[in-house]
């Protein structure tokens, strides 16, 4: 074979959600790139879900819109349905989810990749990763090698492999040894990881059915809409230019034919058969999972959700499985508006190759591996919007590590991206890892309307986001507190307008005069039904800002701060605590054979992992806090 | 602070009794151990003892001298080695078991100290088995309140605590607690599948119950404290009706002055006493009569009010003299209390009859008060006066049995933590807030319960909603 050459910056490896975020990060900060994927059709594929958000995913891509990412002006361009979820519940648990025109979502990210300087596309299966030893015992990446025999030497290499190393699919007795859709496997990747010393695991996944719509008797289903006004994941999309015809989901349940169907058939479930070794995620069962673990369930949802609009094919949604296809077909059948469905793909299972993400640090590198890193189902976590966060944050620290900067890292107090890092390199995954929002402990801050004023700063700082883009950032944070000190400042007092007003909106009359904050303080009452007697508002806005009303995203802003001003201050208490833990560095040399009393276990577990502070230390499973109180005496000396 | 070095102390009571322990803790625990302990036959071998293995034999004060070891032995002793982990502190540990005597064990004491071991600090082996991860916090601390413990009542308590019986309830609470977080949590997280509908007046019930536990558990560490600290006890009477000589019968020492003229302890006494395993604050107060004299008032006024504050009253009435506007006064301040009257000086000529303080007891409301006939001066009944206190305490007000009472600071304030966060869930519920907003508190319950417990949040809540509830697409 030919030692062809090539040289560059960073080679991206896969072209899935994490790395054309990688990919683009890096390209941007100015490194010449190369992105290659089995197959070009493939970038940005959605494999599973046609949508994107959700509860706490909607969060992610908002944070990673913030730094400047992709996949919000993607989905932005290419969603058919949009919808906030929660909005009955606080302004922390409310997420964005949007449908997506699969084809369009792919072939919109492709453009962008295609248009993007410095950035080159490759279809090749990478097969080695070329390394040298440093004299700190630790290994430096050099390079990739390609099927061809052709190497790219580089400085960084970002490994988004998804779900196709050694990926294997199955469907009942049906077993094919490609990657999701049929598409190329990638089999050469993990002989070289493992030489390279990497730990590597086993996960699977699951996706249910896609059914052709005309197959399908929407009549006896609930029709389920988008929102009437719709509100777009990126910053920079004006939601003006959003708001469209919209197409709808539909809603049936299962019901327990189904589920008799199943258990009879459980023995040719290959999972309940024991054939899938790999572990898979609990938060989306199979609908075999759900009817063994809980049989008390008389029905589970179903929803019927389009692929896009030049397709007749629908997502199946709550019935992933991988049941043989004849036990599929009735299965389905028993479902009503099902009852004469055909399948278009088949649901199945697949197994893939990951790595146990506790090998990397907080900036999603190698610990000793300099020069390598990591993103997406790769490290072990699921779904779209996880593999983009964290490929956005493995492309920015590349790149920082190669102009020799401070590494990106976010902590739990700031953004769902730092929880979900964190998370991943602290934390035992024994499946693929989901983002929840009970997985944040500090949500209230953490808010997906409030994304901008968390990170814009530090995209900005990293080189992702424009001069422009973070004036009008600082702009909004200037509006916003202006605003509540004026609305803290400004007293109404117990006047006969004042108590009709409040009478008529069914809240309690004034004994004594009130601030215009303590009003908005009251459930009932709203910023904009105050207006009404707020009478210095718009001369206030009008000084402020040269406009009648504050801008949209500047009330909202305003009204959570003061409406939920003790809960928030309650919780920055809390970050208060949070941060003072993770202050306490442990430092990098520690030798913890050397530390009196430990337990053996809380011992082999802080030698593994090599938590970088005590709060990192007292999140690992296994080390408990007497183990912590241990450690803290310790480094006291 | 954590030191590696070896410790040593007397294991046991600093009294006199049959066997006292020595335990030497830590890396050189069976090196100090063999420089001080010989076989009968003069050799040295604990060293190499097997462990957990009792050997006899005895404690050597001086020279390695093999000739003259006899005329240095300090006492016969078995002396035991527990290598680490599988010892209380999880250190090598050293146990002589002495033939008790306060003298003997400080002079085998000081011979470990000379041999390299140093003087313990309170509670610091129970610090090293924590440190070492032996038992959790609530286990450590109970260990560390037996050591303080001054009496049969805190005892049982610092056991109970031990055997986990403040943990079962901690962890009930937590669990509970967990489960409506995770319902929350799950639904937040899946709003489509599971819904929150109807949840808030659900939730209110289920808190005002947690409200209600742990208010009782806290309210039990202010009876924990009364009764380490000792049950407070006022002994009321008329002047010279043998207050000052019960306390001193109690305490064995003539520490009152006792005369026969009326009036003799102007102000008030006050001593511990244990009394069949309980503390008793005793507080023998001035006779109470109307009085010209002005310290004797002030000191009246004053026995008034310790009887007012009083965990039990104890009412001296001299048998000898007829009842009077005096007791009429006095009556009035053992209504509604825990109160034992004694009829004393019986052996005299008895001008009171029993039917007769009965009849006037009742008259006054004081329905349920127990009479004892006693003669202090002759010893008889105070027999009976202890049994009474004993039974009032540990049968009729509080069962020890069954309830968890706390002893411990640390505990009362996280109670109380969790019980402020559960009254802000509650509070939360009740302005309408979103549901989101009580996990909050919830979990800053949850949190503070687990500190009694020595346990974090960690993984707790993804796992039970889990485990719990059906998510997901």
């Amino acid at each position: 074979m030919s030692e062809f050459r090539v040289k560059v910056d960073v080679c991206v490896v896969g072209a899935g959600h994490a790395g054309c975020e990688a990919a683009l990060a890096c390209a941007r900060l100015g490194l010449e790139t190369v992105i290659f994927t089995v197959s070009v059709d493939s970038i940005a594929l959605m494999p599973c879900n046609p949508n994107i958000g959700g509860t706490s995913k909607g969060h992610l891509v908002r944070e990673l819109d913030a730094l400047g990412g992709e996949m919000g002006k993607n989905i932005d361009k290419t969603f058919i349905q949009s919808k906030m979820l929660n909005v009955s519940k606080g302004p922390a648990v409310h997420s964005l989810r949007a449908q997506a025109d699969k084809a369009d979502y792919t072939r919109e990210m492709r453009k962008v990749l295609e248009n993007q300087e410095h950035l080159t596309i490759k279809q090749a299966e990478v097969c080695d990763l070329l390394w040298e030893n440093m004299p700190d015992n630790k290994k430096k990446i050099t390079g990739v090698k390609i099927y061809t025999g052709t190497i790219y030497e580089c400085k960084a290499v970002i490994l988004c492999t998804g779900t196709y190393l050694r990926a294997r699919c199955l469907c009942g007795e049906a077993i094919t040894y490609t990657g999701p859709n049929g598409l190329q496997a990638a089999t050469h990747l993990t002989d070289s990881l493992n030489a390279l010393g990497v730990e590597m695991n086993r996960f699977k996944t699951g996706t249910p059915a896609r059914m052709d719509r005309r197959s399908i008797d929407f009549s006896k289903m609930e029709e389920q809409f988008g929102d009437e006004r719709i509100v777009p994941f990126s910053y920079s999309t004006d939601p003006a230019s959003i708001q469209k015809e919209q197409v709808s989901c539909w809603l049936t349940y299962t019901n327990e034919e189904t589920h008799d169907i199943i258990r009879a058939n459980l023995d040719r479930s290959p999972i309940y058969a024991g054939i899938i070794e790999g572990t898979g995620p609990r938060y989306c069962p199979s609908i075999e999972d759900k009817v063994v673990k809980f049989s008390d369930k008389e029905r589970h949802q179903v929803f019927l959700e389009p692929e896009g609009l030049h397709t007749n094919e629908m997502y199946v949604s709550g019935m992933s499985s991988s049941l043989p296809e004849d036990v599929q077909i009735r299965m389905y059948r028993t479902v009503p508006g099902l009852e004469n469905c055909k399948i278009v793909r088949n649901a199945y299972a697949i197994e893939y190759d990951c790595i146990n993400a506790r090998q990397l640090d907080a900036s999603l590198e190698f610990i000793d591996i300099k020069g390598l890193f990591s993103a997406g189902q790769f490290n072990g976590s699921s779904g779209y919007e996880e593999a983009a966060a964290q490929g956005l944050v493995a492309g920015i620290n590349a790149a920082m590590s190669i102009f020799g900067r401070d590494p990106l890292v976010l902590d739990r107090s700031e953004s769902y991206i730092g929880v979900l890092i964190d998370d991943l390199v602290t934390k035992e995954n024994r499946e693929p890892y989901r983002m929840m929002t009970s997985r944040a402990e500090y949500r209230l801050l953490l808010r997906q309307d409030n994304a901008d004023i968390r990170l814009r700063k530090k995209g900005y700082e990293v080189g992702l986001i424009s001069e422009e883009q973070y004036q009008a950032l600082l702009e909004k944070e200037r509006l916003i507190q202006a605003e509540i000190a004026r609305l803290k400042s400004t007293n109404v007092g117990a006047n006969k307008e004042i108590q009709a007003f409040l009478e008529s909106h069914n809240s309690a009359t004034l004994k004594t005069a009130a601030s215009m904050a303590e009003l908005i303080c009251r459930p009932e009452l709203t910023y904009e039904c105050l207006k009404e007697i707020d009478k210095e508002r718009e001369a206030f806005a009008m000084e402020l800002c040269g406009m009648p009303t504050l801008p949209e995203d500047v009330i909202e802003q305003v009204e959570i701060e003061v409406k939920y001003e003790g809960y928030i201050i309650r919780q920055r208490k809390q970050v208060e605590q949070y941060r003072k833990m993770e202050e306490k560095k442990i430092p990098e040399d520690i030798d913890y054979d050397c530390v009196p009393s430990l337990r053996l276990e809380a011992r082999q577990k802080l030698k593994s992992f090599r938590p970088a502070s005590i709060g990192q230390a007292s999140r690992i499973s296994g080390v408990s806090p007497a183990d912590i109180s241990v450690l803290l005496v310790y480094l006291e000396h | 602070m954590f030191k590696k070095d070896t410790i040593a102390a007397i294991a046991t009571g600093l009294t006199d009794s049959g066997i006292g322990i020595i335990r030497i803790s830590g890396p050189e625990a069976v090196m100090v151990g063999d420089r001080l302990f010989r076989m009968s036959s003069g050799k040295k071998v604990l060293a190499d003892m097997p462990s957990h293995l009792l050997q006899y034999g005895f404690v050597v004060d001086g020279e390695d001298d093999d000739s003259s070891w006899k005329e240095h032995i300090l006492d016969e002793v078995m002396a035991v080695v527990m290598r680490a982990p599988k010892s209380f502190t999880g250190e090598d540990t050293v146990e002589i078991h002495c033939h008790g005597g306060l003298l003997v064990l400080q002079k085998v004491l000081e011979c470990t100290i000379r041999n390299g071991a140093r003087l313990a600090e309170p509670g610091e082996f129970t610090k090293r088995a924590f440190l070492n991860g032996k038992m959790d916090l609530a286990k450590a601390e109970a260990v560390i309140d037996l050591i303080h413990s001054q009496n049969e009542f805190a005892h049982k308590s610092a056991v109970n605590q031990l055997k986990g019986l403040l943990s079962d309830q901690v962890k009930l609470l937590r669990s509970e607690i967990l489960y409506e977080l995770a319902f929350i949590e799950a639904a937040l997280d899946d709003p489509e599948h599971i819904s929150l509908e109807g949840y808030s007046e659900k939730l209110t019930k289920k808190v005002e119950e947690i409200i209600y536990r742990l208010q009782k558990l806290i309210d039990s560490a202010d009876n924990g404290k009364l009764m380490k600290e000792g049950i407070s006890t006022v002994i009321v009477g008329k002047p010279n009706a043998g207050k000052s000589s019960l306390l001193n019968a109690l305490l064995g020492v003539d520490r009152a002055i006792v005369t026969d003229i009326a009036g003799t302890t102007r102000d008030v006494l006050e001593e511990t006493i244990r009394l069949k395993g309980i503390s008793l604050n005793i507080i023998d107060t001035a006779g109470i009569r109307n009085t010209e004299d002005v310290v004797e008032k002030i000191g009246v006024e004053k026995a008034k009010k310790f009887a007012g504050d009083a965990d039990l009253i104890v009412y001296v009435v001299d048998a000898s003299v007829h009842l009077d506007e005096s007791d009429r006064e006095i009556i009035p301040l053992i209504k509604d209390k825990k109160a034992i009257v004694l009829l004393n000086k019986t052996d005299l000529v008895q001008k009171v009859k029993e039917e007769e303080l009965e009849a006037l007891l009742q008259e006054q409301g004081c329905v349920e008060t127990k009479v004892i006939r006693t003669s202090i001066t002759e010893h008889i009944g105070l027999e009976e006066l202890e049994e009474t206190i004993k039974d009032m305490f540990f049968r009729g007000q509080i069962n020890i049995n069954h309830e968890v009472v706390i002893t411990n600071l640390r505990h009362k304030e996280a109670l109380m933590e969790a019980l402020e966060s559960m009254k802000m869930v509650k509070r939360s519920a009740e302005d309408e807030m979103p549901e989101d907003f009580y996990s909050i508190d919830l979990m800053s319950a949850y949190a503070a319960l687990g500190h009694i417990i020595g346990e974090e949040v960690d993984d707790d809540l993804v796992q039970e909603i889990f485990s719990k509830f059906c998510m997901g697409k």
